[in-house]
């Protein structure tokens, strides 16, 4: 009996810790996905903060492929923040890392193509004169992709405007064009509605302060 | 119960009386005690950890206890894993070590110039090389603005560190190429033959180059062709000197590309707008094809094939020095084919192949006369054709070291006949070399190699060491040296005659260097080569000629301190004598000027999309032969020094799908005169001035490229 009883709450102690661990995962997570709702998270110590707590949350529980992924969306950032560039490919290998991790997870994903594209579009500002045509064709075939999977990912048309944004009008670039894909975001971000709190959500205010910059 | 249910508490409780909190402290710097910040400290396994502070330190509280492993990683420095006992509060003082990564790696610099888009480390880019006003496209005419070569405009050809524009030598893949340049006429300079598109690397060294290469007594220029591209494309130009078409297909599975591009092209439209020296009796007129397939034979084999034919001729005349009043004629008529075949691919076990097979022919025929004037019309029929196979293996030593072993053949097929009189020879030339490069440290690498040829035509042999050091002084600058023997066959219209020659040899010492940063590049040089056995034609053909070159150059480099432009200066110092061909002594050759300078100026307009761009050049003046003088006075006239600005502006727009990019270019805006020197008629009493055919050249043109934007590629295509 005492045997028993001694086995029964082993296993009880075990799933109780269990559920503390899955506890643990969806309130850290909510907490550090939370954060990137904040404009303040987006400074490059900031950044490189966060992309530091999801690295280790993902490494701690091995089989979710969010942490990885938002581990590789703060290191894309990280990348495109940094004033040194020298340091962008390996910030750059460093995301495309995390992400390779949540595919081999998740499998093809529109957000995991998203993070695709932007990591070769951080790459292009190294040397934008002879980078530009490589990574940027690189960074529209994620983005193709990405579509492809998910039409209303309202991610894929704020990062196609984007680019629109930043490409020299001369090589292809509208100011114009771009808007029109914000818009199109915004509508999908309106229509987006995340199982949780942790579903990959982020742009809507980012599309808002893009569309603000076009006169 | 009560005792089942107490226990029942302690066992829930387990893992919550093990929460004991521990703090864990401490600071990361590297390796020459600099904080480090944003460095992510973890206990593995667990969420605990911390980001370092900007002063290196950082402090996080955890329950793990144990013997856990810490890890420590900041991109760009190796990650650090440690066991500690946890459990207690600790502090840690870590250090980080940088990973090595190409930027931080020394490269062997001294003498060469490299642009490649693939390393990162290059002072430039192959686009730096085509958006150079003043070169055309022409891939010698943009290298003329780096240090070491010289500004001749009378004859083709790279004329690098005292030495003459034959003692350069362009490699394809490896391969060396027999006629880089098109046909041309006496005293005016031909194009390049290959154009700056087809290539993804280009290195330009001015002097003690790697043992792979052979036969250039100065210089090698190395052209890397490209891989496949990033996806089809169709591109459409039409300029003032004719049209362009080209297509470059890859297929669905990315593993194959193919495409061809045309031109053709005719002068006699801009001569009638611009008139010439002389007089067009044919106005140059020809075409260009090309062909290339490469496929990706599997993850880490690539071939490559590479086709190209041209046809060209023209006609010009022109008042005779020798007999005033009469006219002299030229006209050439010429053929060639250029063919490559490059295969690359990993045989296991750290090796990798590059095999390749080149062949060429040339043929030209020429007509000159002094028209209604005996002696009779001199035809010349002339063929080079250059058959060739090359395979060198590559073995990665160590970390970064790489040891290379190769050989090749090549066989040589020269023939000229002069009206009825013959002078054909053949050529059996065999080489092989070794070459290692050491890296002792990341910071510090040797180049060590040796090269053996033995040539048919003078049946000899000759074994050329060569060797490189390198050290890397920090982040940015490094200096480098180099010392090399060089060794090169006498000039084809001299072994045509005669065979009973050596080889001529010159040795290179170099010391360089080099402070590369985000926007600048300082580089600077000094040099002393010594020519041994230099062919001499006085009394009878022989090897007895010397000479020697030392100089000093400068290389200055800024793409930040002016918005939107990027420049550079190159300054060469050159002091050379030799003694060769008819010379009575050593003196100061006449295609070197002792001074030399360019400025290369780009600037960017967002607003209007425009690219200008600008190149100035100076040379003090060169030595010229006046056979007024006495032989105590051989060669000391010197032409007037050499100034010309050339320019180009780039219009770059979209037509409905397509890019379009509209390209003016114009050389010697200025008006400048040119004089590279003086022809003096056989009684010497008159002379005519050696300069262009023109004062100055422009080009217009519009291109349209669909699929890809290569407008870039076709700015200052002409």
């Amino acid at each position: 009996m005492k045997q028993i009883l001694f086995s029964l709450l082993m296993v009880s102690g075990i799933t109780f810790a269990a559920r503390a661990q899955s506890e643990q995962y969806q309130q850290a997570m909510t907490q550090q996905v939370g954060l990137l709702d904040s404009a303040s998270t987006f400074t490059p110590a900031g950044i490189q903060q966060a992309a530091n707590t999801f690295e280790r949350i993902a490494e701690a529980e091995k089989t979710q492929w969010l942490p990885y992924y938002y581990a590789a969306y703060c290191r894309v950032n990280e990348a495109f923040f940094t004033q040194d560039k020298g340091k962008v490919d390996e910030i750059a290998d460093k995301a495309l890392v995390n992400i390779e991790k949540a595919a081999a997870l998740k499998g093809k994903d529109s957000e995991i193509s998203c993070i695709l594209s932007m990591i070769a579009s951080a790459r292009i500002g190294v040397d934008p004169m002879t980078r530009g045509m490589k990574y940027g064709m690189e960074s529209g075939q994620h983005l193709e992709e990405a579509k492809r999977m998910n039409p209303e990912n309202p991610r894929v048309y704020m990062l196609e405007g984007q680019s629109l944004l930043y490409t020299p009008e001369a090589f292809g670039g509208s100011k114009t064009k771009a808007k029109e894909k914000f818009e199109e975001s915004l509508k999908k971000f309106a229509a987006e509605k995340p199982a949780d709190k942790i579903t990959p959500h982020w742009g809507e205010a980012y599309t808002k302060m893009l569309i603000s910059q076009i006169k | 119960m009560l005792k089942l249910f107490s226990t029942l508490i302690i066992f829930i409780s387990i893992p919550l009386l093990l929460q004991a909190q521990s703090v864990i402290s401490g600071r990361v710097t590297d390796a020459k005690k600099r904080p480090l910040a944003g460095v992510n400290i973890s206990i593995k396994g667990s969420y605990d950890g911390a980001t370092s502070a900007k002063d290196g330190t950082f402090s996080f509280s955890s329950t793990a206890n144990g013997e856990r492993i810490i890890t420590v990683s900041l991109s760009g420095y190796q990650t650090l894993e440690i066991k500690a006992e946890l459990g207690t509060a600790q502090q840690f003082n870590l250090v980080l070590k940088e990973t090595v990564n190409e930027l931080k790696m020394v490269t062997i610099s001294a003498g060469s110039f490299e642009a490649s888009d693939e390393k990162k480390n290059t002072v430039l880019k192959p686009l730096d090389i085509v958006t150079t006003a003043g070169a055309n496209a022409d891939i010698v005419s943009a290298l003329k603005t780096l240090p070491g070569a010289q500004q001749v405009g009378e004859k083709e050809g790279l004329f690098v560190r005292g030495g003459t524009g034959y003692e350069t030598q362009t490699f394809i893949d490896g391969m060396m190429v027999r006629n880089a340049f098109f046909s041309g006429m006496p005293d005016f300079a031909a194009r390049g033959r290959f154009s700056p598109f087809l290539f993804k690397g280009t290195t330009f060294s001015s002097g003690g180059y790697s043992a792979q290469y052979g036969q250039g007594l100065s210089s090698a220029l190395v052209l890397e062709s490209t891989d496949l591209p990033e996806r089809s494309s169709y591109s459409l130009g039409i300029g003032s000197v004719g049209p362009s078409v080209g297509v470059d297909i890859l297929t669905k599975d990315k593993k194959k590309a193919y495409g061809f591009e045309a031109d053709y092209f005719n002068l006699s439209p801009y001569y009638k707008i611009m008139k010439q020296k002389q007089e067009p009796t044919i106005a140059p007129q020809g075409t260009n094809g090309s062909a290339n397939y490469r496929l990706k034979t599997s993850k880490t084999g690539m071939l490559k094939v590479f086709v190209t034919g041209s046809y060209q001729r023209f006609g010009f005349e022109g008042e005779s020095l020798e007999y005033p009043g009469f006219k002299e004629a030229f006209e050439l008529e010429s053929y060639n084919i250029y063919t490559n075949i490059n295969y690359k691919e990993n045989l296991g076990k750290g090796w990798r192949m590059n095999l390749g097979t080149s062949y060429s022919t040339n043929r030209d025929r020429i007509f000159m006369d002094t028209i209604n004037k005996v002696p009779a019309p001199t035809r010349i029929k002339a063929r080079q054709d250059l058959s060739q196979v090359r395979l060198m293996l590559t073995k990665g030593l160590g970390r970064f070291s790489v040891l290379r072993i190769g050989s090749e053949y090549q066989y040589g097929d020269e023939r000229s006949r002069f009206n009825t009189f013959d002078a054909n020879y053949v050529d059996s030339y065999a080489a092989g070399f070794a070459e290692a490069d050491v890296y002792f440290t990341p910071r510090f690498v040797g180049r060590f190699g040796t090269r053996y040829e033995y040539t048919s035509v003078i049946s000899r042999s000759n074994i050329a060491p060569r060797a490189s050091l390198a050290y890397k002084l920090d982040d940015k600058s490094q200096v480098a040296f180099a010392y090399g023997e060089f060794y090169q066959k006498p000039e084809q219209q001299y072994l045509r005659f005669t065979h009973d020659l050596g080889f001529m040899r010159a040795t290179h010492y170099i010391a360089s260097y080099q402070r590369l940063a985000q926007f600048h590049t300082l580089r600077a040089e000094v040099f002393y080569k010594k020519y041994h056995d230099l062919l001499k034609t006085t009394p009878d053909y022989n090897n007895n000629g010397t000479g020697y070159a030392k100089g000093v150059e400068l290389f200055w480099r800024d793409r930040k301190s002016i918005k939107n432009a990027d420049y550079w200066i190159s300054y060469s110092f050159l002091d050379t004598k030799r003694d060769y061909l008819n010379y009575p002594y050593e003196v100061q050759p006449d295609f070197a000027a002792k001074h030399t300078a360019t400025l290369v100026y780009k600037h960017y307009i967002p607003s209007t999309q425009l690219n200008l761009g600008a190149t100035y050049s100076f040379a003090t003046g060169r030595p010229y032969y006046n056979p007024n003088r006495p032989e105590s006075e051989f060669l000391k006239d010197r032409t007037r020094n050499l100034n010309t600005l050339s320019v180009n502006v780039n219009y770059l727009t979209s037509i409905g799908k397509a890019f379009t990019v509209f390209v003016f270019t114009m050389t010697n805006v200025l008006g400048n005169d040119q004089e590279y020197g003086f022809r003096y008629s056989s009684d010497k009493l008159r002379r005519n001035m050696v300069g262009p055919m023109a004062p100055r050249f422009f080009y217009l043109g519009m291109f349209m490229s669909f699929g890809i934007d290569r407008r870039q590629e076709q700015i200052d295509r002409q």
